[in-house]
């Protein structure tokens, strides 16, 4: 019978096909169970029927019987859950060497950013073939970026980022819906993920009128916000260098050690005070109200461009746990020890302050 | 079914609870846990009628696409307002309030519930939250979504949110107080005899609701207070820009609102272990296995909050945790379903309407428990979060679940509760209607779901429009089904054949007692020897298999 | 199927119909009271969680806000509830050794104490209320906005200066935080103040109706209503007051103690 509306939606991205099939599993799972439990009530009603000269047979139950139906559910649940997880293990973790793009969710619109500076409005271009890596935020509410056809859905919090990825694998237009409720436009609030082949993306891209990448706008905005009084590469400066500091551990003068990612760097500029890098004053000051969502992912796009090439082991870790306490260098004890050792040598010396906020 | 040698006619007894005072201050300041089970059935009658209307207007709006109905600002107020309603004000103490408050006391062999003001007061915070809820309605409404996700909430949207916090504050604590008498109840009052092991698993599993209502309900107290406190006093709770996390409020309002799911169902669940047993005339199979699944769900029920938010920004190590302790509250009720449907075989089945209700339970509560196991599934729940999947899922367990078991239950007991039956053959007719319109209007929003269609859509692409139509098209049927019993209901409590003590030759104290029930439920305390579900024992000897 | 059981024919006039025997329906009692509790547990548990998250996410503000609330008033009000305590224990032990004249004295004096603490609260709202230190927008009602960098009064620019207190603080503990941080640090005690004032509000919330659970048990009380053979509500008053003391009890190490700078007086 062909149908002529829809009932299964597109597979367009390198994920969906291993949703489905997960899906298409637990189909066929709960139609069993379902037509197996609605065809024993229905028989038992029909063979058991009430009529004279029969009679109930009082059975108290059976242990064995419950171990079984226990163990069997039991079991096929932790086959489905272990299989979810792996999907999901894989679906969160975005891989390296995707292209970044950036979109901000706000009442009631979609606006996208790509590393060559084009700007798009509910719509988002992507090649096929490559990963893409999507960093979200929100400008008021909770929003939430939601492609059927690549089965990928991430909420999009205000004041953090958040990231999903997939790889677009077929050509075409997909809807793009916010799948968190966010007011009154709600529903209106969708757009379109046009995927194209990587040629026709080449071209796209170079039809766009970019006032230049994202990159460079970061620099423009990195300068204009005088960040490079503080921020430089020599000894004396005042903040520290941000120089290869995308992706790296970062040991702050409580002593943690946290990774340098892209919350990391819009906390730095929003609220600095909260995480200070071991060895410097706390005495940047806030950006918040001064700088807009869109000028602080150009900024964190310009200090991923600042990563020097030589590649850092540390660098594939992607949460602070994974990353041995014994591998990051204290920059504050370094200094202090070679503070101490000038100071005899020389009787003058300054001790490097610690700003205040004592270990938790 | 063997045949005494002559059965009397049922005669309604002279005196009882209805009858033995009259006036409305009898009524609105009684204490009998009689008189206030009543109350309450025709309070939440009323709010699920409200819900219903609500709902029926989502359903028309939607037979097009493109939102040409209401505007959009009506409709995410409309569909507020049905779940608001549908689950403060009807399903939460559809059960519990209504056929608990009758039949517990009875069921456990005592005169009332151990605080009988405090039933009384019950009634009165369920009122008074109401009636914010219904002054939030007349003044225009919410829009949050039932779920009042900051910073939306707190922030950002005009409609009258703190008005209607405060109503379900309120009944939350009418909730609290039916579970904490409930609670009390069970434990201190049983008659000479009722063991733990020897009350019916209706009281075992009101039991384990009454558990969670209490444990549970006070911290979405807390979380609307916080919220309140945000949007009035623009104090940075959950609001970024004032300091807060969002992800906190969904954890503390999740903390609540999963368990409650469980507050709604395990009442319903308690409806069916009874209808099953009596109209298989055959003891319920593995009863202590039933009963402790009840305890386990509640139990479990606590922990598994975060699976409503597997997308919202929560650490990929955390979701795994509650992934795997979802599949374990699945567990529970998979058992259920299997001691019912065990109870069926070789029993002596009668398929009068609880009955058919009872079955109807099974086998939808099935489908609704097992596309729960989808949204488990963290890598599938990706794709159907927040899409017609989940209300789908959601309409199967609490309208093809619960509510099929509410409308079971008031078959059952409504001899007991009137003295009256309901005539047999509208009843098979209103239970057929509503389980061919229930999965006409809620199979499709499967599909809707996994094709990627949001929920919360006041507009949506047309390629959805038929699946839609279909939906609304069930909904009608369904909507008849719902409205029938109200006209029948009505129509035996004068006409209505007699019922006598037990119509339906069940076991359990409530059925020793005269229908209805005399004010004081007993004329004598009755002491307990038997089992429950002790059917079979005063027919013909069969050989008991264990 | 059942057999009948004579009830008793003579019973206290408090025995309510429900129950059976005064026994039952003490023990139904306080064990509901006790369920009670444990719902209110639940609600404050899920405050104080807030508290500690938050705590963690901002915790030097949460040390300067800490330190700006008086640890000596949070004391004095400690032991004037841990006395109001003992006192209500006293009027339940009063109770049920028939002691009338003792209940009485007892929870007026447990009522006393009780309406000392509240005076002490408002004394430290009023303070709070004087340094700009009551957060949102409650402004609009009671003219002065929430500021912690010295704009709350024009002649005194130390009023509620928290942000001077902090780099006094880091002074004395030779280190160097500059204005800025401060300033950024002082801004955030907003959330302090918040769930300060939402935790003691609660709080003081349960403590009035303590107060009108006890004025009812007084005038119980006076009536000559609570004796050894029933005693009931005295006990579930005092179970009541006790708890809204322990409430007290982790309330103020969580607000005034824990991280308090030391030396803040």
């Amino acid at each position: 019978m062909k149908l002529n509306f829809p009932i299964f939606p597109d597979q367009a991205s390198s994920m969906a096909w291993h949703v489905d099939a997960l899906y298409l599993f637990l189909v066929l799972l709960t139609t069993f169970f379902s037509v197996l439990i609605a065809v024993l009530i229905l028989y038992f009603a029909i063979k058991y029927r009430r009529r004279p000269g029969h009679v109930a047979q009082q059975i108290h139950g059976s242990t064995l019987l419950e171990i079984v139906w226990t163990v069997i559910p039991l079991g096929i649940s932790m086959v489905i859950f272990v299989w979810g997880a792996a999907l999901y293990y894989h679906m969160e973790r975005p891989p390296s060497n995707a292209l970044e793009i950036y979109g901000v969710g706000k009442q009631w619109m979609w606006k996208f950013q790509h590393p060559g500076g084009q700007r798009e409005i509910n719509t988002l271009h992507v090649p096929t073939g490559r990963d893409v890596k999507v960093t979200l935020i929100s400008q008021d509410v909770i929003h939430s970026f939601f492609v059927p056809a690549f089965r990928v859905k991430q909420d999009v919090l205000p004041n953090r980022y958040v990231f999903t990825w997939f790889r677009p694998t077929v050509p075409g237009t997909y809807h793009l819906f916010c799948s968190q409720y966010c007011g009154t436009k709600h529903s209106g609030m969708v757009g379109s993920v046009i995927v194209m082949t990587p040629e026709d993306y080449a071209n796209w891209l170079a039809s766009g009128k970019a006032e230049g990448s994202l990159a460079s706008l970061g620099e423009k905005a990195f300068q204009q916000y005088g960040c490079t009084t503080c921020h430089r590469p020599d000894s004396g400066a005042r903040g520290p260098n941000l120089e290869g500091l995308y992706g790296r551990p970062v040991r702050l003068t409580d002593n943690r050690v946290v990774l340098a990612d892209d919350n990391y760097i819009r906390e730095s500029i929003l609220e600095p005070n909260a995480k200070v890098v071991s060895g410097f004053q706390s005495i940047m000051p806030t950006f918040r109200g001064v700088v807009s969502e869109d000028e602080i992912m150009a900024i964190t796009e310009y200090i991923k461009h600042l990563a020097p090439q030589e590649s850092n082991p540390l660098n594939n870790r992607t949460t602070p746990t994974q990353i041995r306490d014994s591998e990051v260098p204290n920059i504050q004890q370094q200094n202090k020890e070679q503070n101490e050792q000038q100071q005899q040598q020389s009787p003058q010396g300054t001790r490097p302050a610690n700003p205040s906020g004592k270990k938790p | 079914m063997s045949t005494a040698t002559t059965t009397p006619v049922p005669v309604m007894p002279a005196r009882h609870f209805l009858n033995d005072n009259y006036g409305i201050r009898s009524w609105l300041l009684t204490k009998d846990h009689k008189r206030i089970a009543i109350l309450y059935l025709l309070s939440i009658t009323v709010f699920f009628f409200i819900g219903g209307i609500f709902a029926a207007l989502i359903r028309l709006h939607l037979l097009t696409p493109n939102g040409e109905l209401f505007s959009a600002d009506t409709y995410n107020r409309l569909f507020t307002m049905h779940g608001v309603n549908m689950i403060f004000f009807f399903l939460i103490p559809s059960v519990p309030a209504v056929i608990g408050n009758f039949v517990l006391p009875i069921m456990v062999g005592t005169k009332d519930l151990a605080f009988p003001k405090i039933n009384l007061l019950s009634w009165y915070l369920y009122i008074g939250g109401a009636t914010f809820s219904v002054l939030a309605m007349v003044s225009g409404g919410v829009d949050t979504g039932w779920t009042f996700y900051a910073p939306l909430s707190s922030g950002y949207l005009r409609g009258h949110v703190i008005l209607m916090a405060v109503g379900i504050l309120i009944v939350g604590f009418s909730s609290i107080f039916t579970g904490l008498n409930f609670i009390v109840t069970v434990h201190r009052m049983r008659a000479p005899g009722m063991t733990w092991g020897r009350l019916p698993l209706f009281v075992w599993s009101n039991y384990a609701a009454s558990l969670i209502m209490v444990l549970g309900t006070p911290v979405i107290a807390i979380t609307l207070t916080l919220l309140a406190l945000e949007r009035g006093f623009h104090i940075g709770i959950f609001d970024p820009k004032l300091g807060g996390d969002p992800v906190l409020f969904q954890h503390m309002f999740w903390f609540y609102s999963h368990p409650a799911v469980y507050i709604m169902i395990l009442p319903g669940m308690g409806v069916i272990s009874e209808i099953v047993p009596c109209f298989s005339r055959k003891r319920i199979f593995g009863y202590a296995f039933v009963a402790f699944s009840s305890i386990a769900i509640a139990v479990f029920g606590f922990v598994v909050w975060a699976h409503h938010m597997f997308v919202a920004g929560i650490s990929v190590y955390s979701a795994l945790v509650f992934s795997l302790l979802s599949y374990a509250v699945a567990i529970p009720s998979a058992v259920k379903v299997f001691n019912w449907t065990a109870t069926m075989y070789k029993g002596s089945v009668q398929m009068d309407t609880p009955m058919l209700y009872a079955m109807a339970f099974i086998g939808l509560f099935t489908i609704g428990g097992l596309t729960g196991l989808f949204l488990a599934a963290l890598g599938l729940d990706i794709h159907i979060h927040d899409t017609y999947f989940v209300v789908a899922h959601f309409h199967y367990v609490m309208v093809g679940g619960m509510v099929t078991a509410y409308m079971g239950g008031l078959h059952f007991w409504w001899p007991k509760m009137t003295g009256r039956m309901y005539p047999e053959v509208p009843a098979k007719l209103a239970a057929l209607i509503t389980f061919i319109g229930f999965n006409l209007t809620f199979f499709p929003q499967f599909i809707l779901g996994y094709m990627g269609m949001p929920r919360r859509y006041w507009a949506y692409p047309p390629e959805f429009q038929v699946l839609n139509v279909l939906s609304t098209a069930g909904a009608s049927i369904l909507s008849v089904g719902f409205i029938l019993p109200l006209f029948y209901f009505l129509w035996s409590l004068k006409y209505g054949e007699i019922a006598g003590n037990n119509p339906w030759k069940a076991t359990g104290l409530e059925w020793e007692t005269t229908s209805p029930p005399p004010t004081h439920n007993f004329h004598e305390i009755p002491i307990v020897t038997k089992d429950p579900y002790a059917y079979g024992e005063e027919e013909e000897e069969v050989p008991v298999v264990h | 199927m059942s057999t009948s059981q004579t009830t008793t024919t003579e019973h206290h006039p408090a025995l309510a119909h429900q129950f059976d025997s005064m026994e039952q329906q003490q023990d139904a009692s306080t064990f509901g009271m006790w369920v009670f509790l444990l719902t209110e547990i639940m609600m404050f548990g899920g405050l104080f969680t807030a508290y500690l998250i938050y705590r963690i996410k901002y915790y030097p503000a949460f040390v300067a806000g800490s330190t700006s609330i008086s640890v000596s008033w949070g004391f004095a009000n400690t032991l004037v509830l841990i006395g109001s305590s003992f006192t209500m224990a006293m009027a339940v032990w009063s109770a049920q050794t028939s002691r009338r004249r003792l209940q009485i004295w007892c929870l007026i004096g447990t009522m006393i104490l009780g309406t000392v603490f509240l005076g002490i609260k408002g004394k430290e709202y009023y303070d709070k209320y004087d340094e700009c230190h009551i957060p949102g927008l409650g402004h609009q009602i009671i003219g002065k906005p929430f500021n912690t960098t010295g704009g709350c009064s024009a002649t005194n620019k130390d009023l509620g200066n928290i942000s001077k207190e902090i780099r006094e603080r880091a002074q004395n503990d030779h280190e160097e935080v500059s204005e800025e941080s401060a300033n950024q640090t002082a801004d955030q005690t907003q959330i302090f103040f918040s769930f300060y004032f939402a935790m003691t509000g609660l709080h003081a919330f349960h403590m009035i109706i303590g107060l009108g659970l006890l004025t009812w048990l007084l005038i119980r009380a006076t009536r000559g209503h609570f004796d050894s053979q029933y005693y009931t509500p005295m006990e579930l008053g005092g179970l009541y007051w006790h708890f809204v003391d322990i409430v007290w009890i982790f309330l103020f190490p969580l607000l005034y103690l824990i991280s308090r700078h030391k030396g803040g007086i």
